[in-house]
C-alpha cells in the first residue's frame, strides 16, 4: 500500500512550552505553528499558556497577547483588526478564517493556530500568497468600457448594481482558495474560488463591454472546471460570500451562451 | 555596515505607500510614462483606505442642487479657518471629475433611481453656505474605501505599475536639502534596497496607533512622517487629531458617520437626543469635533450609558430595514461582531475614538513638500493623503473629505511629478553617508538587548497620548503629556528585540514602527501644549476661544530625538482663482 508522508524537513516537531507566569486561574493552551527560514530547522508547534481573564474576545487578541507579553518573535500578518483588510487570514481549530473576527469562545479545548493550508510558509503564520495575486492579475480586474462620455458617470440601474453585491465585497484574504482541495492539487492552473469570484464580479458588471471575452478567457478545463462544487470555499468565507455560487453562475453562462 | 547586502534600484519616481493616494499617484505616473515603483509594507488591498466606510465627497449634484463653492465653504468652516483656501478650492473644484474618473475605473457606487451615483448626507456638508443639508457624499454602500482601494489596485495593475510589496521603508536619502530616494528593508528575504528617484512621493497615511484607542489599523504608524522628521524637516499642525464620534465602545471599530447620514442619532442615559442642544441646526450631522466634544460633555456630566456611564448610544433601529440592508450592511456586521448588537433592534454603544490626523507633512496644493520656511519647497519630495498636511482639513476634517483628498492630490502629485521629471533622466551619485546612517539605526535596534519590551513602551506611549492629549486638553494635562511622552522615548535606550533574523522579523518591524510613532507623539503633544486657543479638534479648557490674532497660523514642528522645536507659518488667505472669493473667519456654529 502506498504511504504518503511529509518530507522529512516539513514534519512538525514538538516545540517550546511557555508556562503561564501570571498565576491566572483561567488559562487556555494555544498551540501555534512556528517556522523560521533562517535557522534551517524543522517547523515546530509551540504551546503558550494564555491568561484568558485579561484577553479580549477574538483569536487575534490572543496572538497579540502572546506577541506583546510572552514571545515577541511570533510572526503573523495583521492590520485593520475588524475584518476588512484580509491580512490575518489563518487556520484556527482546523478552519480557515480571519483571526480578528473569529471569537475564541467558539473553539473548544486547546486552540490550534496554523497558517492557511497548502501555501508555502514564509515564516510562522505568514503564507506566500504571490501565486494567488498573480492569478488575480490574470483576470484583468479593471473596467473595460468603450464609453465616450467623459464628464458624467456611466448609468447603471439599481438592479444591475445589485448583481455586484456578494462579489465586490471580497477582501482577498484567500480563506476560500486555500480551503479548496482542487486548488491544493492545481494551484498553478485552477484559478480557485477567490479569483473566480472576482472574474465573475467583472463579467456581471453592466458597465463592462468585454463580458464575452472575459467569459471566454476563464472557460478553460483547468482555470474554471477544476471546481467540483465541494463548497469548502463558501463554508470558509469570513465575509459570508458565496464563491461557489458565482462559479456555478459562470458555468451556467458558458453553458447557455 | 557592510554586512548588509544592498540592492540598488533606479526609478524616475517612487511612491511610498499603496493606499488610495499612493495608488492614484502611481496610476497617474505610469500613465505619464514615468518609470515608477510603488513600495508598501503591506499588500496594497490591505491598506487602511479599505476601512473607509461612508463615502467620498464631491458636488456632483445627483441628489439636488450643489456647487463646489458650497463644498469649499463647508470645508473652510469645518477646518475652523486653519485650512489653506487655495488648496481647498483646488480640492473641491477637482472633486467631481475625480469621482467620475473613479466610476470609470469601475468603482461599484450605489445608485439612484435613475442610475446615477448615490450621494448621502454627511456631517458639515451643507447647501448654499450653511443653509440646509446637502447630499454630497458618494457612496458604495458603507464600503466605499474598500471599493475604491480595490479598484485603484486594479488600475495600477492595468498600467503595469512595479510594486515592491512587504518592503518596510527605513529612511529618506537626502543630499544638500534634496530628496534622492529612500532605503527599504525587504521583509520577504531580508535584503536592504536603495531606491534612487528624482521624485519621492510619501503616501504612508496617518499615525493613529500613537493612541491607545483608535479606529486605525495596527499598521497606521505614520512611517513617512517619521522619515521626514529624521531628515530634519518639520511636520505641520500635529496637535489636530480627529476623534470620530462613533467608535464601538471597548473595541474602537469605526461605525460610519453614514449611519447618522441615513437618519441614525445619538442618545444619552436620559434618552435625550442631546445633539439638538449643541447643534440646533445640524444636530447629529454637525462636524466631528463638535459631536465628539458634545458626547464627552454628556459623559463627563454623568449622562453616559452603561455600567461605567462612559459611552453613549447610537440608534438606528428606527430606520427602514431595507435601508439598513442596502446602505449599511458593513456596520451591521461590525456591530454584531464587536458589540454583539443587532442594529435592527438595539442601539450601538459608541465613544469618541481617535480616527484621523489632520496634521502631517506640509505641502502646497501641488503636493510638493515645504521646508517650513515660507513657501520654499524640498526638491524631490512630495507627500499626499493622510500623511500630508496640504492643508485642506485644517483643524478638523469633514467626513468623506479624506477619500476625495486621496484621489485629488494623488492625481495632482502625479501631474506635478510629470512636469518636473523627464523620463529616463540619469541619477547623480549620492555617496554612502546617508545609507550608513540609516543602517546604523536599523542595526542598533535589531541588536538591542535591553530591559524594555517594545510592547510595553508602545503601551505607555499610547496611554499617555490617550489621557493627556485627548478631546479636551488643559495646560496641566498637556504639560504632563510633554514630560511623560519623553519617558517612553527614553525607554528606547534600553529596548529589547528578541528576534535577530531578517525575514519577516515582525518584532523588529514593530520596534521600528514604535521608533516612528514616538517621534510623532512628541511633536503632537508639544504642538498641542504650545497652541493656547481652541480651534477645531484642539479644545483647550483653559483657552476655550479661538484666537485668530495669535493662532490663525499653522504649527510647524521639528523633532530631533526627543527635542522638538515649534514654529508657526501663516495660513493661506487667498484663493487659487477668481472663481471664488476668500471666506474670512466667522464664528463657527452648526
Amino acid at each position: 500500500m502506498v504511504q504518503i508522508n511529509l518530507p522529512k524537513n516539513s514534519e512538525v516537531q514538538k516545540g517550546i512550552y511557555y508556562q503561564d507566569k501570571t498565576g491566572s486561574k483561567n488559562i487556555r493552551k494555544v498551540n501555534v505553528y512556528r517556522w523560521d527560514p533562517s535557522n534551517g530547522k524543522n517547523p515546530r508547534e509551540d504551546t503558550y499558556e494564555v491568561d484568558m481573564d485579561n484577553c479580549p474576545s477574538k483569536v487575534l487578541d490572543i496572538l497579540n497577547k502572546i506577541k506583546n507579553e510572552i514571545d515577541p518573535s511570533l510572526a503573523y500578518r495583521r492590520s485593520c483588526a475588524h475584518g476588512v483588510c484580509g491580512s490575518c487570514a489563518m487556520n484556527m481549530d482546523g478552519k480557515n478564517g480571519l483571526a480578528c473576527t473569529k471569537p475564541h469562545s467558539e473553539i473548544e479545548g486547546d486552540i490550534n493556530i496554523y497558517p492557511l493550508p497548502h501555501l508555502k510558509v514564509k515564516k510562522d503564520l505568514i503564507g506566500d500568497l504571490s501565486g494567488l495575486y498573480k492569478q488575480y492579475e490574470s483576470i484583468e480586474p479593471w473596467l473595460k468600457t468603450n464609453t465616450k462620455v467623459e464628464t458624467t458617470e456611466i448609468i447603471q440601474s439599481q438592479k444591475d448594481r445589485k448583481k455586484l453585491d456578494g462579489a465586490y465585497e471580497c477582501i482577498m484574504c484567500a480563506c476560500c482558495s486555500t480551503s479548496c482541495p482542487s486548488y491544493w492539487w492545481n494551484e498553478d492552473k485552477f484559478l480557485g474560488p477567490a479569483v473566480l469570484l472576482q472574474a465573475y464580479r467583472w463579467i456581471v458588471d453592466s458597465r463592462d463591454d468585454e463580458r464575452k471575452e472575459r467569459l471566454k478567457k476563464v472557460a478553460d478545463e483547468l482555470k474554471l472546471y477544476r471546481c467540483h462544487t465541494i463548497m469548502n470555499c463558501t463554508n470558509a468565507c469570513p465575509k459570508g460570500l458565496n464563491p461557489a455560487k458565482a462559479i456555478a453562475e459562470l458555468k451556467k453562462m458558458l453553458a447557455t451562451s | 555596515m557592510s554586512s548588509y547586502k544592498i540592492i540598488d534600484h533606479e526609478y524616475d519616481v517612487i511612491v511610498l505607500g499603496a493606499g488610495g493616494s499612493g495608488l492614484r499617484a502611481a496610476v497617474g505616473l505610469s500613465e505619464a510614462g514615468l518609470k515608477t515603483a510603488c513600495i508598501s509594507k503591506v499588500f496594497p488591498t490591505r491598506s487602511h483606505t479599505s476601512a473607509a466606510q461612508g463615502g467620498i465627497s464631491a458636488s456632483l449634484g445627483n441628489m439636488g442642487e450643489d456647487d463646489w463653492r458650497w463644498h469649499m465653504y463647508d470645508t473652510v468652516k469645518g477646518a475652523d479657518w486653519l485650512g489653506d483656501q487655495d488648496s481647498i478650492e483646488y480640492l473641491c473644484k477637482e472633486a467631481p471629475a475625480a469621482v467620475i474618473e473613479l466610476e470609470k475605473y469601475g468603482v461599484p457606487f450605489s445608485r439612484t433611481d435613475d442610475g446615477k451615483i448615490y450621494q448621502r448626507p454627511f456631517g458639515g456638508m451643507t447647501k448654499n453656505y450653511g443653509n440646509g443639508i446637502v447630499q454630497r457624499t458618494c457612496a458604495a454602500a458603507d464600503r466605499t474605501g474598500h471599493a475604491i482601494l480595490h479598484t485603484l489596485y486594479g488600475q495600477a495593475l492595468k498600467h503595469n505599475t512595479e510594486f515592491f510589496i512587504e518592503y518596510f521603508a527605513l529612511d529618506l536619502l537626502m543630499k544638500d536639502g534634496e530628496c534622492k530616494g529612500l532605503i527599504a528593508w525587504n521583509l520577504n528575504d531580508g535584503t536592504i534596497h536603495r531606491f534612487r528617484a528624482h521624485s519621492t512621493i510619501i503616501a504612508t497615511g496617518g499615525y493613529g496607533k500613537a493612541y491607545y484607542s483608535a479606529t486605525s489599523a495596527h499598521t497606521c504608524t505614520g512611517d513617512g512622517n517619521a522619515m521626514v522628521l529624521r531628515a530634519g524637516l518639520p511636520l505641520q499642525d500635529m496637535e489636530f487629531v480627529q476623534f470620530h464620534p462613533t467608535g464601538i465602545y471597548g473595541h474602537g471599530t469605526l461605525i460610519s458617520e453614514g449611519v447618522r447620514g441615513e437618519g441614525g442619532y445619538l442618545v444619552n442615559s436620559k434618552g435625550e437626543r442631546f445633539m439638538e442642544r449643541y447643534a440646533p441646526k445640524a444636530k447629529d450631522l454637525a462636524s466631528r469635533d463638535v459631536v465628539s466634544r458634545s458626547m464627552s460633555i454628556e459623559i463627563n456630566e454623568g449622562r453616559g450609558v452603561g455600567k461605567e456611564q462612559d459611552h453613549v448610544h447610537l440608534h438606528l433601529s428606527h430606520l427602514d430595514k431595507s435601508i439598513i440592508e442596502s446602505r449599511l450592511p458593513g456596520i451591521t456586521e461590525a456591530a454584531r461582531l464587536f458589540a454583539n448588537v443587532d442594529v435592527t433592534k438595539e442601539p450601538i454603544p459608541v465613544v469618541p475614538t481617535v480616527h484621523y490626523n489632520m496634521g502631517g507633512i506640509p505641502t502646497n496644493y501641488k503636493a510638493e513638500v515645504l521646508t517650513g520656511n515660507d513657501s520654499e519647497t524640498v526638491p524631490g519630495l512630495m507627500a499626499i493623503g493622510e500623511a500630508a498636511c496640504v492643508s485642506v482639513h485644517g483643524a478638523n476634517r469633514l467626513g468623506s473629505n479624506s477619500l476625495i483628498d486621496l484621489v485629488v492630490f494623488g492625481r495632482a502629485a502625479a501631474r506635478r511629478a510629470a512636469e518636473l521629471v523627464k523620463p529616463g533622466t540619469p541619477h547623480e551619485d549620492i555617496g554612502e553617508t546617508e545609507t550608513e546612517k540609516c543602517l546604523e539605526r536599523f542595526d542598533k535596534l535589531r541588536n538591542s538587548n535591553g530591559e524594555n519590551s517594545t510592547a510595553e513602551l508602545r503601551l505607555s506611549m499610547q496611554k499617555t497620548m490617550q489621557s493627556k492629549c485627548a478631546v479636551f486638553r488643559t495646560e496641566k494635562t498637556l504639560k504632563e503629556g510633554v514630560d511623560d511622552i519623553r519617558k517612553a522615548y527614553d525607554g528606547m535606550e534600553s529596548i529589547s528585540v528578541k528576534d535577530r533574523s531578517l525575514v519577516f522579523n515582525t518584532d523588529l518591524v514593530e520596534t521600528l514602527e514604535f521608533d516612528n510613532l514616538i517621534r510623532q507623539a512628541i511633536t503632537t503633544v508639544d504642538s498641542a501644549y504650545n497652541r493656547q486657543e481652541s480651534r477645531g479638534a484642539h479644545a483647550r479648557e483653559d483657552f476655550p476661544k479661538r484666537d485668530d490674532e495669535k493662532f490663525m497660523q499653522h504649527t510647524i514642528a521639528w523633532c530631533n530625538g526627543k527635542d522638538s522645536k515649534i514654529g508657526y507659518r501663516p495660513v493661506t488667505k487667498t484663493t487659487l482663482t477668481n472663481e471664488v472669493q476668500y471666506f474670512p473667519p466667522q464664528e463657527r456654529v452648526y
